[in-house]
């Protein structure tokens, strides 16, 4: 479901593909409801072990993290600080991974390639980037910590079920037709790249 | 006051130290941050800078790390030969590294290789790193802390290359990490340039140039020139905040060099997040400590 709200755009769990039709690359939404973290072994056991995700993440969110949390009575768990990390590890596995779990909302850090793209374009799922580095911002959008599972993972790696408010701000990197924000930018990048290294290579002939 | 009573008092202080620097961003890095934030125009790049600033607000606000990954610790010590803990300033400051990740909280992140584990305590085989350096003649200690995060560990490289590929080279190799790896390593970056004779002194080089107050200028004339030229480059690249497209890309580029054998140049690249959590402090005899990269830091 889409919601606006102040102006904000905020997709509410369960997400279906058609919630995501009019969201696009560069766009800034918000989150609410089920988002489970989840990284690299998590998607290796999913992928190459082909064993079941404890947690359903369909027509949800995951986001690529491994926050620090402090453990309460009664198997209960506070988020203390949680961000982002670098999406790109994850590329290999997340095309059969989104084709395994019907996840429809990628959270994480920096740009991902065409497999993730390809993903999100076959089976209508977004990556999506929070500003990195803010992890008391995105820890205080977190309401509960519902459950925890593969807890031998430990504490990066465990699957943090989280019930959340306004998770945000995410700015859409690849959008459900497949457009991908920072392969966009990077032919823009390395273009002006090449013009600095031609014109600084003029100025450091030390060697004579 | 008893040897063991000083190693504590020294172990309490460096793991308080330690925890706040998870906590709030150094005096130099705050100040480059707002400049940089003034000079952004885009929506986006507006967005995202406010954000960084609210979270640096809420972490102090809430006493939490400002960010999840609160690296593997590094420390670099300059310590004096006569500085009256030299004997137990390793052991202690894997204590303070316990400590720390138990009151702060931080998160775990030593995982010992071969045997893939996590150790829960932040603390392995050779982790925290410390790299020493000694001053021969002097009772005081001089520590760098680091937090090395695994979003900006990802970019660093070294290599050695063939003199004939000069320093134009060393140019490519530090532009090119920069559109590769850097952009995912949560521009504006301190970008560290070791050049040097081999890999093993460059990459040294590189991460110890992170160290330096931003601002700062290597003392050679050629070198600082160089400085300049790289982050006027890296800017005009226009990664901006997150490497999602701005004005600017970084926070500064640092390079510490030495001699090389006629026959090589060894270069390496390191980077810095924009949430470069350095700390330094200085000892004396007596354990009274100055901290100059954070003023108000009290322990």
């Amino acid at each position: 479901m889409v919601e606006m709200r102040d102006g904000k755009k905020v997709l509410v769990t369960p997400v279906s593909a058609e919630d995501l039709k009019d969201i696009h690359i560069g766009d800034i939404i918000y989150l609410d409801g089920s988002l489970t973290t989840c990284r690299d072994v998590a998607h290796r056991r999913v992928v190459e072990e082909g064993r079941e995700i404890p947690v359903d993440v369909r027509n949800n969110a995951i986001l690529h993290a491994g926050p620090i949390i402090r453990p309460l009575e009664d198997d209960k768990f506070e988020m203390v600080s949680v961000g982002p990390t670098t999406s790109m590890r994850m590329e290999k596995f997340e095309y059969e991974f989104v084709k395994t779990t019907g996840v429809r909302v990628i959270v994480g850090k920096g740009g991902m390639k065409e497999n993730t793209a390809n993903a999100c374009k076959d089976f209508g799922c977004i990556h999506c980037v929070i500003p990195a580095g803010n992890a008391v911002v995105a820890a205080v959008c977190v309401e509960e910590i519902v459950r925890a599972e593969w807890r031998d993972l430990g504490m990066p790696e465990t699957l943090w079920n989280c019930r959340v408010k306004e998770f945000g701000p995410l700015i859409v990197s690849i959008d459900a037709e497949g457009r991908n924000y920072f392969e966009e930018k990077k032919v823009e990048y390395n273009k002006k790249k090449d013009e600095q290294i031609e014109l600084i290579s003029k100025q450091v002939g030390f060697i004579k | 006051m008893t040897k063991e009573a000083q190693v504590k008092k020294m172990t309490d202080m460096m793991a308080k130290f330690v925890g706040f620097t998870g906590i709030k961003l150094p005096d130099d890095v705050i100040a480059k941050l707002e400049e940089l934030r003034a000079k952004e125009d885009s929506p986006m790049a507006k967005v995202i800078y406010d954000t960084m600033f609210r979270n640096q607000e809420l972490a102090v606000k809430l006493n939490r790390p400002s960010c999840q990954d609160t690296g593997v610790l590094q420390f670099w010590v300059k310590c004096g030969t006569g500085f009256p803990l030299i004997n137990e300033l390793e052991g202690l400051l894997k204590d303070a590294v316990v400590q720390a990740t138990f009151s702060t909280p931080l998160r775990h992140n030593s995982v010992e290789t071969f045997d893939e584990y996590n150790t829960g305590k932040n603390v392995g085989k050779g982790t925290p790193t410390v790299w020493w350096d000694i001053v021969p003649n002097w009772d005081g200690c001089e520590i760098y802390t680091y937090m090395a995060g695994g979003g900006c560990t990802l970019p660093g490289n070294a290599t050695v290359l063939m003199p004939g590929e000069g320093y134009e080279g060393v140019t490519k190799f530090v532009l090119d990490r920069m559109t590769s790896y850097g952009l995912n390593a949560c521009p504006p970056l301190l970008v560290g340039v070791g050049v040097a004779t081999s890999v093993e002194t460059a990459a040294l080089l590189s991460k110890k140039a992170l160290m330096r107050p931003i601002g700062s200028h290597n003392e050679n004339e050629r070198a600082a020139k160089m400085e300049k030229l790289l982050e006027d480059g890296i800017n005009a690249i226009g990664l901006g905040p997150q490497g999602m497209g701005g004005n600017y890309s970084v926070m500064g580029v640092h390079i510490e060099n030495t001699a090389r054998h006629p026959s090589a140049i060894g270069v390496a690249v390191n980077v810095g997040c924009w949430s470069h959590r350095r700390g330094h402090i200085i000892f004396d005899k007596d354990l009274n400590y100055t901290i100059t990269s954070h003023t108000g830091c009290e322990l």
